[in-house]
């Protein structure tokens, strides 16, 4: 909403206050002024001059020279281009030395020639935007009206020394859509009176009645309809004062009859609509569903199709409005106009949203019935038009209106107490105060009982509960004076849940290992969607993606760990080293909604140890991602059980890729990416994981008791074995631990060999064991009986001792 | 024989000096001392002097032993001393070269923001709600006062998946579910989470960001106790020193609303180009919890009270840190990401 202060100030007392100064006042009580604009811009110089004659140029076919008058003893020569200057008329002339928005001054100068003592200029010239200049003057120089005196202020003539406050509008305020709307707020604020605009006007004999018939076929969509009956009416150029309020509010003048229209549209907030009497052809408005399938050409020359749900005004016939939207092509007020039928209606709010939405339309008509007019002043604008048609445009009123009118016009009752305002405030505001407030904003109220019983007006559509006057007293006695207090404790104890807890601890494990932690999209492309997955579902897409590439739930975070590694290896980052935790999205829950799993996932690429003057370097690999995912499980007390099994997942590397399984269940894998997917990634040797942080996080581990540190020596016995090669490690380690020995306390692999020493196909694999006793020295006997029970069980299952 | 003994302890003396390592010194010594050398030899041959010359004789070689086993020990220290001098010597290193690398990561600037944020809630007896990001219209929107057909919920500002689920466009359902859960108890919550708009990314809008929202149910919750709550927020994220504001807004779930303004921490109030010369900066939006919110959970809104926050984390890293682009949040860039490494104050 913009508003010209200019205007205001017809319904407002805002003398002696700086444009700043009320702009923060208004923000500060409840409405954001976005922007405080000058009109004038900083212009100087510019007056009012009259075109005493008009020859061509000599040298330039498009150019005039021009005699013009500025009120000076001497006429000044100017040189324009303008197609439409011409001699008699009052323009506005920038005279030498005159400063125009953008930074542009006016000098003395030759043109081809001809001296040019300034500029004729167009309303673009002074700053106001070309989809506002009226369309008459919307190629050439601005025209002004004839008894315009020449050398006198232009700005001040066009209305240019004015200020406009740019206000952003929540939705709640749509009462501010209008300049009363804004008076009633500033009057509230600065405690003082509005000033209504006087409707007074000598109506004819003629009854508009006699002239038109109305009928309504659903009240419930528009339960109010007048219409005023205005004969001889001249249609021409509004005032210019009329023209640049408009302008101001940021609508464009057309002729008289819109232009009041439009002005009362932004004078009260109620949208009006101007038919012209002839061409309705039937004497006869009735407002209807519109037929399915039923045609319209709308005022921009636009044919559209309407649905029975929307809403339209005919002349008994066919439709000439889309209510509340915008007018019909066939029943436009033109040049020619003289009878002008001025509705004034109100239409329901959804309705108008439907249909604007309907037919991608939207007005400031709509937007406003959207939000709720004002019940109480449907018909006042009515009346306002008829004054405004009669002073402005030569009308003659016809006797009454024609009505139909159902709508509710009684003020919303709210009942609260003080106490109540001021325990939810937290403050103390004494009733007198409150009183004065609510008095401020115009509001009926009386004290009774203990209770405040407020009559809102209509206009404050917003009002509805007690919570609702609670904001005005405390936006009106100011926010500043709330004090600050912290809530009574109660009985909550605050903190994290152990899942939480452990989710920190992970992330510390994660960067105590030398990740960073990364932050992706949820969503991402079809074809991403599942890469990697730990577990592929049902996916879930979006109704309407912005973009293919993210247009649906990831199920793997893996793909966009990926993305960001190779973004970063290709701003020269060789080395990367990332984690993620965040949610996949597998198939559907019964609430509908799909079962959201936090994972937590990995991405290892380029060099993992640096230490490059003493020579130690090494790239990642299989074994350092494993290392990260154990020191997880470590610090969570699952290390014991966890197993890892060699595993196929589509897009890693078919011999460097695990499952990871926490009590014999899969719940994550590692491996290297397929040497194809880091090409296409442009990445080199890279290694992920992605674990079921969920499942992980939810296996519940003992409490933590303390097992007395040793205090007799273990003994070691080292065993070699040859093995195939695609025995692994991790199925002798169990053979051993599986071997029935209690004294048994680790295995450890301290040696893998596989090259020429060894048959095709071998390998050798050495393993360190650990017995141990917590309650004595063992002797040389009982360790050489336990470790040959693992012998005897290696040898069971065919492992070849060497 | 008095002078054979000089003689020897002379000679002794002599290679003693001349020895330069311990191996060469313990020659001298087995040499002149040991059970077999001339000393011992001449020991040896007391019986053939007088009984007179005897006592004398022995008191002499004894002093020449001790005298030569002490110029031994002490040459033996000195070339054990020269020795570790040698050694330390050799083992001397360039200290200035650099450390073997530990490398440790970090969090993320918005998890750092969320932390710290759960960190201070948590010390104030709050809990961390957590909820999906996928969620019902009804508790994105209609739990929270914004019923079908409200003009604040445009099927073009969110992402829908189908008529009745989308990604939430806020933390807020969280809310919804826990007053639901807790079916009329006291609620004291923050719910950080990701959530989603129908935004272009830009340098200033990204169709994800984090959002953390602060709940407190109880009776008797005063607006005071919002500002009181917000202020804390505020001096913890931004120092000790800054204030607040509230100003009148509008949000559908509550009544009243306040956007709340931080004094500017870079200018402290006096006006600069972070703040745009006003001295505060918008952080968040605020209110007290509508009482259609408070009913539709099953709270009666006559009896309880409460207030809600919704802040957003990347505006608060952007502010904070100094960051002047979103889509940093999201690059992943490991020469952004590796800057939040170190502690603060």
């Amino acid at each position: 909403m913009l508003v010209s202060l200019k205007w205001l100030s017809q319904y407002v007392d805002i003398e002696g206050l700086a444009p700043e100064e009320l702009a923060e006042k208004i923000t500060r009580s409840g409405i954001e002024v976005d922007a405080v604009i000058d009109r004038a811009q900083g212009m100087t110089n510019i007056v009012v001059g009259h075109v005493v004659s008009k020859e061509k140029h000599p040298e330039a076919d498009k150019l005039n020279v021009c005699q013009v008058d500025v009120g000076e003893e001497s006429l000044q020569q100017i040189v324009c281009g303008a197609p439409n200057v011409d001699a008699g008329q009052k323009v506005i002339v920038a005279r030498p030395g005159a400063k125009l928005p953008g930074g542009i001054k006016i000098k003395k100068a030759k043109l081809r020639g001809q001296e040019s003592n300034g500029m004729i200029c167009s309303l673009q010239e002074l700053g106001i935007e070309g989809r506002l200049v009226p369309k008459a003057y919307a190629e050439g120089i601005y025209v002004l009206p004839e008894d315009s005196v020449p050398g006198t202020d232009a700005l001040e003539l066009l209305g240019l020394r004015d200020t406009v406050l740019e206000l952003g509008l929540t939705p709640n305020r749509s009462d501010a859509l209008s300049m009363l709307g804004v008076a009633y707020e500033v009057a509230a604020i600065l405690s003082t009176e509005v000033k209504l605009p006087e409707i007074n006007y000598t109506a004819s004999a003629e009854k508009a009645q006699d002239k038109l018939s109305l009928r309504v076929e659903d009240t419930a969509v528009n339960p109010l309809y007048a219409a005023k009956v205005v004969k001889n009416v001249k249609v021409a150029e509004s005032p210019l004062w009329l023209q640049h309020y408009l302008m101001a509010a940021g609508v464009r003048p057309h002729n008289n009859v819109v232009d009041i229209t439009n002005y009362i549209l932004m004078e009260y907030g109620q949208p009006l609509h101007a038919f012209d009497y002839d061409s309705l052809g039937t004497g006869e408005i009735v407002t209807r569903h519109a037929a399915e399938g039923e045609k319209i050409t709308t005022l921009d020359d636009q044919e559209r199709t309407l649905q029975a749900h929307n809403f339209v005004i005919t002349n008994g016939k066919e439709p000439v409005a889309v209510a509340g939207v915008m007018g019909g092509a066939n029943s436009e007020v033109s040049d020619e106009t003289t009878t002008v039928v001025i509705e004034s209606a109100y239409f329901a709010g959804q309705s108008v949203r439907r249909t604007s939405k309907d037919l991608g339309l939207r007005s400031d008509s709509s937007a406003r019935f959207e939000k709720g007019v004002d019940p109480n002043r449907v018909i006042p604008a009515a009346e306002r038009a008829a004054q405004l048609l009669s002073e402005l445009a030569g009308g003659e009123v016809l006797e009454g209106t024609v009505l139909v009118d159902e709508l509710d016009k009684t003020p919303a009752r709210v009942v609260v107490s003080p106490d109540f305002i001021n325990t939810r405030l937290g403050m103390k505001i004494s009733l007198e105060d409150m009183l004065s407030i609510l008095e401020r904003l115009q509001f009926e109220v009386e004290a009774a009982n203990g209770l405040l019983i407020i009559d809102v007006p209509t206009r404050r559509q917003d009002i509805k509960i007690e919570e609702d006057i609670v904001e005005e007293i405390a936006r009106l006695f100011g926010y500043d004076e709330i004090p600050t207090t912290l809530p009574e404790s109660g009985e909550q104890v605050g903190g994290l849940t152990a899942y939480q807890e452990k989710r920190r601890i992970v992330r510390n494990v994660m960067e105590g290992a030398g990740l960073f932690q990364a932050v992706t999209y949820s969503l991402t492309s079809a074809a991403a969607s599942q890469k990697y997955a730990l577990k592929a579902e049902e996916t879930t897409k979006l109704l309407m993606p912005m973009s293919e590439e993210r247009s649906i739930l990831r199920q793997s975070l893996i793909p966009h760990l990926v993305e960001a590694a190779a973004y970063n290896v290709a701003r020269q980052i060789d080395s990367v080293a990332l984690y993620e935790i965040g949610s996949v999205f597998l198939g559907q829950t019964a609430e509908g909604l799909p079962f959201e799993e936090e994972h937590l996932s990995l991405v290892l690429t380029g060099k993992w140890t640096d230490n490059a003057w003493q020579g130690e370097k090494k790239q990642v690999d299989f074994f350092v991602a494993k290392g990260i995912v154990e020191a997880v499980f470590a610090k969570l007390g699952l290390t014991e059980r966890v197993s890892y099994v060699k595993a196929s997942v589509d897009g890693l590397h078919p011999g460097r890729t695990a499952h990871v399984l926490l009590d014999g269940g899969v719940v994550g894998l590692i491996g290297q990416l397929h040497p194809a997917e880091q090409k296409q990634a442009g990445v080199k040797e890279t290694y992920v994981a992605e674990l079921d942080l969920l499942s992980i996080l939810n296996a519940s581990t003992e409490e933590l008791v303390y097992t007395p540190v040793p205090r007799f020596p273990a003994m070691t016995r080292d065993i070699a074995l040859e093995l195939d090669r695609t025995t692994t490690a991790g199925e002798i380690a169990e053979i051993i631990k599986g071997a029935g020995t209690k004294l048994l306390k680790d295995v450890k692999v301290f040696d893998v060999y596989e090259g020429e020493k060894m048959a095709p196909g071998k390998k050798s694999v050495a393993f360190s064991l650990t017995y141990f006793d917590p309650e004595r020295t063992l002797t040389d006997e009982e360790v050489v009986a336990a470790h040959n029970k693992v012998l005897k069980a290696l040898e069971a299952a065919g492992a070849e001792i060497r | 024989m008095e002078q054979q003994l000089k003689q020897l302890e002379q000679e002794a003396l002599a290679r003693i000096e001349a020895a330069v390592s311990l191996k060469e010194l313990n020659d001298v010594r087995v040499a002149y001392l040991g059970k077999k050398g001339p000393i011992t030899d001449l020991l040896k041959g007391m019986g053939k002097l007088s009984a007179e010359e005897r006592p004398k004789m022995g008191a002499l070689v004894n002093t020449v032993r001790e005298n030569l086993t002490d110029v031994l020990t002490a040459k033996s220290a000195a070339l054990e001393e020269a020795a570790i001098q040698e050694q330390l010597e050799k083992e001397s290193i360039d200290v200035t070269l650099p450390g073997a690398k530990v490398q440790i990561g970090n969090r993320h600037p918005l998890t750092r923001v969320i932390e710290e944020i759960e960190d201070l809630f948590v010390s104030m007896g709050y809990e961390i709600a957590e909820g999906p990001e996928v969620e019902k219209d009804y508790y994105n929107f209609e739990a929270l006062n914004l019923p079908k057909g409200h003009p604040a919920r445009d099927m073009q500002d969110s992402f829908y998946i189908s008529e009745e689920i989308l990604l939430r466009t806020h933390t807020s359902p969280v809310q919804a579910r826990t007053m639901e859960a807790k079916k009329g108890e006291p609620i004291r919550i923050i719910c950080p989470g990701k959530v989603f708009r129908r935004d272009t990314d830009d340098a200033t809008h990204s169709h994800q960001f984090m959002q953390i929202e602060g709940l407190v149910i109880g009776d008797n919750i005063r607006m005071s106790d919002l500002k009181g709550t917000l202020d804390a927020l505020a001096k913890k994220m931004f120092g000790a020193e800054r204030e607040i504001r509230l100003r009148p807004s509008f949000f559908p779930f509550t009544e009243p609303s306040v956007e709340v303004d931080v004094s500017c921490h870079k200018c402290g109030g006096a006006g600069c180009n972070v703040c745009k010369k006003t001295g505060w900066i918008e952080i968040l939006g605020a209110g007290m919890v509508h009482p259609n919110v408070l009913e539709m959970a099953g709270y009666d809104s006559k009896k309880v009270s409460g207030f809600a926050f919704g802040i957003g984390a990347e505006r608060i890293a952007m502010l904070k840190y100094g960051v002047d682009d979103i889509r940093h949040f999201y690059t992943n860039d490991v020469r952004f990401l590796s800057q939040f490494h170190r502690s603060e104050g």
